[in-house]
């Protein structure tokens, strides 16, 4: 793991140097399993974040560490500056989430779900308006801002959660496997928006994947996560030059290793099992 | 207060947009009502309590209230982790405004199905005494509502799997309805069952709607009111204090 990042005005503008997310040395224990185990790691400005590892690697729960749903059992977090375990609500302000399993009401329209959101984050009445209106037609949702959201396919939910995350302007956006669930076409539909995003928003993307092709694509830096530690950290080219090998697939399997990964289920595993049944 | 508001709007919403739901929730309580209704009506009457629908409306009313305000705490489940409301936990509000907004919605969704049910009730012959008397029980039906969506929302912030909705179901809920007066009178019970009654929250909704709608009361009005106000503040206090504890 690399220490300070040295200054290097030359670099593009936007990313920056100043850390936006800092995590040092964070552990955390559920019972007997340690789900993450020492991971430290920094998160530029503006950059887009890939955290890459097979299933049960502790991806998810560093982000729900991250986004103060979970406490670190040890350790210590930063984003902009501020520890979400004593500054919640603050740091609630700064970030926007689109978690692994759907969050949104399917029961009332994208407008709703949307203005529902700007209350809960005080975003006046007027901006708020404006705000949804360009970010749906951005997400090109503008049509079908009156539908109810369980009319809508696997893709078009997950753009309104990203348009939706995206309303109260935050400095980084989570992404906890965005496309999981989604055909190639909406993948790629997607990743285009989320690279956009950076342009348009100035905002920093975390997002956790297993698809390597996707990180490979988007991603400015990969932090690779394998047994709750990190394993390897730098841009995709870095890692195959580190592994010698040519493809990040290659890196990712020399670094991870090729046995396959049997996760005990838990019960939000079995939900899924039977949300999974329910939507047929 | 915005936020308690839309998050109340958006149950009440959901609810009126659900008309299958509706219809589908008053099945349970129209068979209790037909069946039980009519069917015990006679032997009710020879034993000289005379109308056994009179008697029992106000028992559907409460079974309704109980049914539908349980039902909203466990969809939490569900919501937790396929719905709306991790989207809630994350955001930059106190979860003690989640909870109550959330609740109160549950329970004005609970009071309105108790009054499409009511007015069944009339549609079947049931007849209040006094119409004066029918908004002072809706009040008592909302203490009913406030209740079980408070009790709902601390035991679907505690529970982890679905499973556990049927163990609720089985041995909360329907244990709650059937001990509770709704579909026999008080008085002249075994001692078990009447100790057992008297620990039963819904007993005195029911107690205390019947009371006010047909005239009937074992404890009184006031002793029922004071009751389902206490339990009331006990049972939002518990649901807050799960709720404030739910690790998404």
């Amino acid at each position: 793991m690399r220490g300070r990042t040295p200054f290097r005005p030359w670099c593009s503008s936007v990313v920056s140097d100043r850390p936006i997310i800092r995590v040092q040395h964070i552990v955390r224990s559920f019972g007997a399993v340690t789900a993450v185990n020492d991971v430290s790691f920094d998160v530029r400005a503006g950059e887009i974040f890939a955290f890459l590892g097979p299933n049960g690697a502790g991806k998810t729960t560093t982000i729900k560490m991250l986004t103060t749903l979970l406490r670190p059992t040890s350790g210590s977090l930063e984003l902009d500056g501020l520890d979400p375990t004593t500054h919640q609500t603050e740091v609630r302000k700064r970030f926007g989430v689109v978690f692994q399993d759907p969050s949104l009401d399917g029961e009332l329209t994208a407008w709703e779900n949307m203005d529902i959101h700007g209350v809960l984050y005080h975003v006046p009445r007027h901006a708020r308006r404006v705000r949804c209106e360009a970010l749906l037609r951005m997400f090109e949702l503008w049509e079908r801002r009156k539908d109810l959201v369980k009319t809508f396919s696997g893709g078009m939910k997950r753009r309104l959660e990203i348009a939706r995350g995206l309303l109260h302007t935050p400095k980084v956006l989570f992404l906890d496997e965005p496309t999981l669930g989604l055909d190639p076409q909406s993948r790629n539909q997607m990743w285009t928006h989320v690279r956009s995003l950076r342009a348009s928003e100035g905002v920093t993307v975390f997002l956790t994947t297993h698809y390597m092709d996707e990180a490979d694509r988007v991603a400015d830096r990969i932090a690779v996560i394998d047994h709750g530690r990190l394993v390897a950290t730098g841009s995709s080219p870095e890692l195959k030059a580190q592994t010698g090998t040519d493809s990040l697939e290659a890196a990712f399997l020399a670094l991870t290793g090729t046995t396959i990964r049997d996760e005990s289920a838990t019960a939000a595993d079995q939900m899924r099992q039977v949300a999974r049944v329910w939507r047929r | 207060m915005s936020v308690i508001f839309i998050l109340w709007l958006r149950e009440v919403k959901k609810y009126v947009r659900s008309r299958v739901q509706i219809v589908a929730s008053l099945g349970g309580p129209l068979m209790y009502l037909g069946v039980l209704g009519f069917g015990l009506a006679p032997v009710f009457q020879r034993a000289g309590e005379g109308s056994y629908l009179q008697f029992m409306a106000p028992g559907v009313i409460g079974m309704t209230v109980l049914l539908t305000a349980m039902f909203s705490g466990i969809a939490m489940l569900w919501d937790r982790q396929f719905g709306f409301l991790k989207e809630t936990l994350v955001a930059p509000v106190p979860r003690l405004a989640i909870m109550i907004g959330r609740t109160l919605g549950g329970a004005t969704v609970a009071v309105l199905q108790g009054t499409l049910i009511f007015v069944v009730t009339l549609l079947a012959g049931f007849r209040p005494v006094s119409l004066v008397a029918v908004p002072l029980a809706f009040l008592v039906i909302a203490l009913i509502a406030v209740i079980f969506s408070a009790l709902a929302t601390a035991i679907g912030s505690s529970l982890k799997e679905m499973q556990g909705f049927q163990m609720v179901m089985n041995f909360l809920v329907m244990p709650i309805f059937f001990l509770s007066g709704a579909i026999y009178p008080l008085e002249g019970l075994p001692r078990v069952l009447a100790g057992l009654t008297r620990i039963d929250p819904l007993t005195y909704g029911v107690d205390g709607v019947r009371g006010l709608l047909t005239g009937r009361t074992h404890f009184g009005v006031a002793l029922d009111v004071a009751v389902l106000v206490g339990v009331g503040v006990l049972f939002v206090v518990a649901g807050a204090w799960r709720f404030s504890k739910i690790e998404a």
